[in-house]
């Protein structure tokens, strides 16, 4: 109700503020274009060693945002058939704009939820992370006690002072005092290794990039790196990213991953329908997140987890869509935001449905 | 233009001719620098793998040596600002030495953050024009920013004075008009170096024991230690290697400073605890982590208390004139301490315990690795290197014996 309202308002806010943004960016990136023009990019087609120039050409390549439309098919060029020799198949790297009048939200319902990791799994394998050594995982799945989740009864009266002429209640030090109670990450297990789910004693919280409104990734990236597209999500330009992991340091929810060494991704593992903004292969040294599997749902497609989840805790939609899976949530349902007291505003809902 | 050569030839096989302990020392710091060249190169191939840090602890240990070394660069203008703003004559022709302890330190810094960044040949994408810096949002473009003018102008305060003194014009009334504001602006910027720094920990809110208004006045009490610990050290051995004459009373007001900083190093440090443990919430976990472990993981609980007997004990010791006046011995040792105590207060208390927990509960601790020790003692032997070299030659200036007009006298009694 007026929390649909807050919604919309901020969009509209957050869409104007945005165009705004890339006017801007237009105004002060003539002197990157420049400097982009005198690439040798001609040369790349006709060279004996297309890798060698096609690598100086793309170490030369200005943010993407900023690239002319030309410069942009040229760069997708470039990374088609670096990927495609790479990996030894046709490699396509997409580079369909976020659609407009679309927010994308996602409502996760923890009381459904198995923690079976197979949204986990489906992720990695869309999105082409590094496979092992290190395997790299863009959801987190929390396994956490049931009930008050910090708070344990036989604590109850212990701690100290334990005598004193008002009763023995040792609730200041000691005991539970030490414990946050409510919702705290404080007892979470997220490495649980079970046979079986779900435990009965526990309940299950996947988290991954909240989408945040207000990214405090998106402040801290030095090169602008990271930001945030008109459709709500926050992205990356591999290209672009120097590495300093400042987003990482900013980022509440633990969302970001770093490729600390050369991925490691077979190529026979690798899923060949990329976008640029999306599940390319990355390389050694920047950053990663989820997408909301742009690759995807920029083409009107649901994301990879909310695809695998089995008992169906996933709902992904258009937050401006009075109808959405999503917006009906939102209506119907207790929902929270995961650490709001960060501020970030994420666009990534948590139910117990 | 001839005399500006003369000036850096002169300068220059100044500063490689000593006795055997000098040679002894520029080899030593060879030595890292030759196993360091080969660690360095295993880091720029496979990636900051090879280092100790991981998406829970994402910052290593040149980061946290970076901040160390930011510490010491701003805590030079403690040697300039005397002579320039309190007009006192026994610092007026120290103050090159501390600009150029100021400069090799941000130099040195900011290898520190080239050796951090996952992609240091992408560089040029902060620099503005062929870039695009994220100003003014990002702190670390701030940071840069500071960082790079503050070198430069120390730069030009330390070639400046040198090349006056060199020519023998080093009288107030002969040098340029732009020089003092660059001095005094050099004066301010150091702080300002120290503050943006603080500021690139302080804006993560995530982490709790950054999160605090006191950071930036903790780190320059630090710096108000750990910089003058060096400079008294620098000093003693200059005194008693060289002809250049350091009076007692300017290795005073560095010990006054060091234990006034000290006092309020302690204060801070008690200030933020209190803060933290009295009411107990969420945020005193990381700080509950380091003071006394957390299910088993204990291993910053001796480095948090070891850093503190060490700032406490330095305290104390500086209290008694005994110790201030023991020029050989005694200071010295409580210098070295505090020097090495704020050093590794860096990595082992501020930085990797604030990491735990992560935002999902996580806790971590963070083994440094071999290559990335290596790679951390090759940037110091760097850095020292040029230290010891640019001061020698600073010294041979300063004391005269590198002079421009009798160069050729100079240059054969210094044999
Ligand atoms: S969850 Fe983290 S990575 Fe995702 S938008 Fe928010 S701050 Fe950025
Ligand atoms: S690691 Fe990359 S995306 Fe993150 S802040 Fe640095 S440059 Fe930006």
């Amino acid at each position: 109700m007026s929390e649909e309202k807050i919604i919309d308002l901020k969009d509209e806010d957050e869409l104007r503020q945005g165009r705004r943004d890339f006017l801007k960016h237009v105004c002060t990136s003539s002197a990157a274009a420049l400097v982009l023009t005198t690439t040798p990019s001609e040369a790349v087609d006709s060279a004996s060693n297309p890798d060698a120039d096609a690598t100086v050409a793309e170490y030369f390549q200005g943010h993407f945002l900023l690239m002319s439309e030309e410069e942009k098919l040229k760069a997708i060029a470039r990374l088609e058939k670096r990927y495609s020799a790479k990996y030894m198949k046709k490699t396509t790297v997409a580079n369909t704009p976020a659609p407009d009048g679309v927010l994308f939200g996602y409502a996760l319902d923890i009381g459904k939820c198995i923690g079976c990791r197979r949204c986990v799994h489906a992720c990695v394998k869309e999105n082409n992370q590094s496979r092992n050594d290190p395997e790299v995982q863009w959801i987190q799945v929390m396994k956490m006690p049931k009930g008050n989740i910090a708070f344990t009864a036989d604590q109850l009266d212990k701690g100290y002072p334990e005598k004193s002429e008002f009763g023995d209640y040792g609730v200041q030090v000691g005991g539970n005092a030490y414990k946050t109670a409510g919702l705290s990450t404080e007892d979470a297990q997220n490495y649980y290794n079970d046979e079986l789910v779900p435990d009965k004693d526990f309940f299950y919280m996947p988290v991954q990039c909240q989408q945040c409104e207000k990214p405090p990734c998106v402040k801290a990236c030095p090169v602008r790196a990271t930001f945030r597209d008109h459709a709500g999500v926050v992205l990356i330009d591999y290209n672009w990213c120097i590495g300093c992991r400042m987003c990482q340091l900013a980022c509440p929810y633990h969302a970001r991953r770093f490729n600390w060494g050369e991925p490691n991704l077979p190529a026979e593992e690798m899923n060949p329908k990329t976008h640029y903004f999306g599940n390319r292969p990355r390389m050694r040294g920047v950053m990663e997140k989820c997408t909301f599997c742009a690759q995807r749902t920029r083409e009107g497609r649901n994301p990879a987890c909310q695809e695998a989840c089995p008992v169906g805790a996933r709902k992904f939609g258009n937050l401006l869509d009075p109808n959405s899976d999503v917006r009906q949530v939102l209506a119907t349902k207790r929902v929270f935001r995961f650490k709001e007291e960060a501020g970030t505003y994420p666009k990534f809902f948590y139910y117990i449905g | 233009m001839k005399t500006a050569l003369s000036f850096a030839m002169d300068f220059g096989s100044y500063a490689i001719k000593g006795g055997t302990k000098y040679y002894a020392w520029l080899l030593f710091l060879g030595f890292f620098i030759l196993v360091g060249s080969y660690t360095a190169y295993l880091q720029f191939t496979q990636g900051l793998i090879v280092t100790g840090a991981t998406d829970q602890i994402t910052l290593e240990s040149f980061f946290a040596s970076f901040v160390f070394t930011a510490h010491v660069a701003a805590a030079a203008v403690l040697v300039v600002a005397p002579g320039y703003l309190y007009h006192r004559k026994d610092m007026k022709e120290l103050a090159v030495i501390g600009e150029i302890v100021a400069m090799v330190f941000v130099a040195t810094g900011i290898t520190f953050v080239l050796f951090h960044m996952g992609r240091p040949d992408r560089t040029w994408h902060i620099m503005p024009g062929i870039g695009y810096m994220n100003f003014p949002n990002s702190m670390l473009a701030y940071d840069t920013i500071v960082l790079n003018v503050y070198l430069i102008l120390n730069m030009i305060g330390v070639v400046y004075m040198l090349y006056k003194k060199y020519v023998g014009k080093f009288e107030a009334k002969q040098l340029a008009i732009w020089f003092k504001p660059i001095v005094f602006l050099a004066i301010a910027w150091g702080p300002l170096i120290h503050i943006v720094t603080a500021f690139v920990l302080a804006s993560n809110a995530r982490i709790g024991s950054w999160h605090t208004a006191v950071l930036p006045f903790a780190f320059l009490s630090m710096a108000g230690a750990s910089g003058p610990a060096l400079i008294i050290l620098l000093f003693l051995l200059i005194r008693k290697n060289t002809k250049l004459v350091i009076n007692d009373s300017v290795i005073d007001l560095m010990t006054t400073i060091i234990a006034w900083s000290l006092g309020i190093i302690i204060l801070v440090f008690a200030a933020e605890t209190f803060t933290l443990l009295y009411p107990g919430t969420e945020h005193a976990s990381s700080l509950r982590y380091t003071m006394f472990g957390h299910n088993g993981l204990n291993m910053y609980v001796v480095w948090f208390w070891g850093v503190m007997v060490a700032i406490v004990g330095s305290f104390v010791a500086l209290l008694f004139s005994k110790v201030r006046r023991s020029y050989d011995r005694l200071l010295p040792l409580v210098c070295f301490v505090v020097f090495v105590a704020i050093l590794t207060e860096k990595p082992m208390v501020l930085v990797f315990p604030a990491f735990s927990p992560t935002p999902l509960g996580e806790y971590a601790e963070y083994h440094v690795t071999l290559i990335e020790f290596f790679n951390v003692l090759f940037v110091w032997a760097i850095g020292f290197l040029s230290l010891t070299l640019i001061l020698k030659g600073a010294i041979g200036i300063l004391t005269g014996e590198v002079r421009h007009d009798k160069s050729a006298v100079a240059s054969q009694s210094g044999a």
